[in-house]
């Protein structure tokens, strides 16, 4: 990429006091995202997906400690004050939740909250901002619009709530979408109508997007780069096409390898990755992959492997026993 | 019926017939389960896919009688368990165990495991501690987990598989026949749900059970199922054997499903889904087919006449006028 890119994670990392002791939810990850790009972000439950999303929006818990640098459109975001970040937040930046009902207001209508997103941050006349309520609602594929303004949250189905989130937050035309695990509450059909939606919209608005999953299928055929994080870190990274032709890091192609295949034959026992990922709260010496590793040896267990590239310097692993490396014990 | 068309069935382990399942909400009525007839045979695993609210768990609740039905009947190795209360229906129960989707809200949360494994015992009679003890270890050490470090402690101090495999060891400890899993992985992640349903395959064939499991993955359903029952807003859509399902669906809706799986592949584009929209009301269910209002051939015909299962291909049956695959 030759001009900067619309936002830059640089050596970003989450620490969390707990009663436990310092958590580490994210480690040192770097990240860049063009305008009009889609990166996707895997990995299991507690890796720190959320944390790197929140972190970017400068929306952390009070007790939290960001270290590192959020550049977007050209600005550090640390460097914003609290009125500032919320406007952007709301115009340029947006999000859509997990769970439609963190970004919902229970007591207000559709319409209510759609309108006052419109009025407050592009300063639309009331009825421009009905008129554009409706357009929003109708091009995220919600029937009778014009009869769900007056409709509150808990009257629609999970998926038609997720749909009005995502109205909201691409109702003032965001340069960056964070989508965190935005189909993970909804059935497979609903969730592919989303995903549908999302990349429609996207294209339309070129609008940049991270796709955050724990589910390698989604992000498969839908993003253009794939972060895959395990631990608080960024364990591997590469353009979609790249990363699916030619895994390099262990971590990545046992999680592929964990998903049940189409064409697998019923009853074939599927390759589970043994064990669980490490306690965050205790630092471990080497690879924190190693304990579940079937490759690991020597040096993982000594120290952390660095990310980098080595034949190709857009696709990036940490890992001191690459798979289909030339000398690999696992050749 | 599916008697007619399935004649070497002469002996399955579970047989609904005619299942009526409703809800009363306010004035209106749910139908959440409306006539649906099927069959486990045993030693195999039926796999129950649909979208959410259609009624999988409805039918579940309703094998065991914890739910009532309004009509029909549920034979269990022969014995009608809808016919029966109290004692008898208690100790048919015994030899079907359920298993939840939310394995940590499932478990309570102030008793040890090593109670919480027993309990069945207990509540069926076994009075003896130190056999109860033994049968707890055993159950434990085959899910994967070791007596002597779990049997103590209490479920807050265990992740969502490691609560599952508990909540496996519980179902498994009276050796039941026959167990219902009620999504037992949805709540998991990827790679440890890997490891549950490999659990749940060995568990299968060490314990000798017969599985109805119920999911809203086609994929997951598809790797552990020798048949899968397909449902739509309460009604039955399609039945049989899973590989010929997946490789030939004959109901629409089958297919849609089927496309709808993310394909972790990024050659495969994904389809740009084709039926859009949601699943209606089961309070007013559309007339004739129920999927008429989402199905891309439907016609005239689709709603007037409730379309009834009926055979495709050998011991694939399918509810629907117009199925994909010509009725052979
Ligand atoms: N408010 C908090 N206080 C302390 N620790 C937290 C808090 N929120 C999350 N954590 C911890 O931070 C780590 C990263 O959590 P995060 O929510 O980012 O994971 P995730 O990858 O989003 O997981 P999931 O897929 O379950 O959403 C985890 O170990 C988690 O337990
Ligand atoms: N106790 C109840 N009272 C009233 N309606 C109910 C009750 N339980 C379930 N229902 C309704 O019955 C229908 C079937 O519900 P059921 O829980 O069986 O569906 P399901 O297929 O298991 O869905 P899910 O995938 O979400 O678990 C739904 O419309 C649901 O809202
Ligand atoms: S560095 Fe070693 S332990 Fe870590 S993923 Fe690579 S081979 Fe496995
Ligand atoms: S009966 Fe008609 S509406 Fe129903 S699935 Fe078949 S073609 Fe579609
Ligand atoms: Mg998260
Ligand atoms: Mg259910």
């Amino acid at each position: 990429m030759t001009e900067p890119a619309l936002l830059s994670v640089e050596g970003v990392a989450v620490d969390l006091p707990t009663p436990r002791g310092n958590l580490r939810a994210v480690d040192r990850v770097d990240l860049q995202v063009g305008a009009g790009r889609t990166l996707g972000v895997v990995g299991e439950s507690g890796c720190g997906k959320t944390m790197l999303s929140r972190a970017i929006l400068q929306l952390l818990p009070k007790k939290a400690k960001l270290s590192g640098r959020v550049m977007f459109d050209g600005r550090d975001l640390a460097s914003l004050d609290p009125e500032s970040l919320r406007k952007l937040r709301g115009r340029s930046l947006a999000v859509v939740f997990q769970d439609p009902m963190t970004s919902l207001n229970p007591v207000l209508t559709i319409g209510t909250q759609l309108i006052e997103t419109l009025q407050e941050h592009l300063e639309l006349d009331s009825h421009a901002a009905r008129q554009r309520s409706t357009e929003l609602l109708a091009a995220v594929g919600i029937p009778a619009p014009e009869q769900r303004l007056t409709q509150y949250p808990h009257q629609l189905s999970g998926g038609m709530r997720q749909r009005v989130a995502i109205a909201i937050a691409l109702s003032c035309e965001p340069k960056l979408l964070i989508a965190d695990e935005p189909t993970t509450a909804l059935d497979v059909t609903i969730q592919a109508q989303i995903l549908d939606l999302l990349a429609r919209e996207q294209r339309r608005r070129h609008m940049a997007m991270i796709l955050i999953t724990h589910d390698l299928g989604v992000v498969a055929g839908r993003t253009d780069e794939v972060a895959v994080m395990y631990a608080g870190r960024v364990v591997e990274r590469a353009p979609t096409p790249a990363l699916f032709k030619k895994m390099r890091m262990p971590y990545t192609e046992a999680l592929l390898a964990a998903i049940p295949k189409l064409d697998a034959a019923p009853h074939t026992p599927l390759p589970a990755i043994s064990g669980r990922p490490p306690d965050p709260t205790r630092s471990l010496k080497g690879c924190s992959f190693s304990p579940r590793c079937r490759y690991a040896a020597g040096s993982c267990y000594q120290e952390k492997p660095a990310l980098a590239g080595s034949d190709a310097p857009d696709h990036q692993y940490a890992c001191f026993h690459p798979i289909g490396a030339a000398a690999g014990i696992h050749a | 019926m599916m008697e007619n068309t399935q004649t070497h069935w002469c002996d399955p382990l579970l047989k609904v017939e005619n299942l009526v399942v409703e809800y009363a909400v306010g004035r209106n009525t749910v139908h959440a389960v409306s006539d649906v007839s099927l069959q486990v045979a045993r030693g195999e695993t039926l796999g129950l896919v649909g979208e959410s609210g259609c009624g999988k768990s409805t039918l579940g609740r309703a094998v065991l009688q914890l739910r009532r039905a309004v009509s029909g009947r549920v034979l269990f190795d022969g014995q009608d368990l809808t016919a029966m209360q109290g004692d008898t229906l208690r100790q048919m129960r015994r030899r079907v165990q359920l298993i939840f989707q939310d394995p940590i809200a499932s478990l309570n949360p102030r008793r040890r495991i090593g109670d919480i494994v027993a309990e069945p015992l207990v509540i069926s009679g076994v009075k003896d501690p130190e056999q109860r003890t033994r049968l707890v270890r055993d159950v434990l050490g085959a899910v994967g987990l070791d007596p002597d470090l779990v049997m103590g402690r209490l479920p807050h101090e265990f992740s969502g598989g490691q609560c599952q495999r508990i909540c496996i060891a519980r179902a498994l400890v009276l050796n039941p026949d026959f167990i219902i899993c009620d999504e037992p992985v949805s709540a998991l992640d990827v790679s440890i749900r890997a490891q549950i349903l490999n659990l749940l395959e060995e568990m299968k064939a060490r314990y000798g059970l017969t599985l109805l499991f119920i999911a809203h993955d086609l994929a997951v359903v598809k790797a552990v199922s020798d048949r899968v029952a397909v449902m739509y807003l309460g009604r039955l859509c399609e039945v049989g054997p899973s590989e010929q399902v997946f490789a030939t669906p004959a109901h629409p809706y089958t297919a849609l499903l089927i496309e709808a799986i993310p394909v972790p592949d990024p050659d495969v584009r994904p389809a740009e889904s084709v039926a859009v929209g949601e699943p209606p009301s089961p309070i007013a269910p559309p007339s004739g087919c129920r999927f008429r209002t989402r199905c891309p051939r439907a016609d005239a015909r689709c709603k007037e006449e409730v379309p009834e299962l009926r055979a495709v291909a050998p011991e694939q049956f399918v509810a629907c006028h117009h199925p994909l695959i010509a009725p052979g």
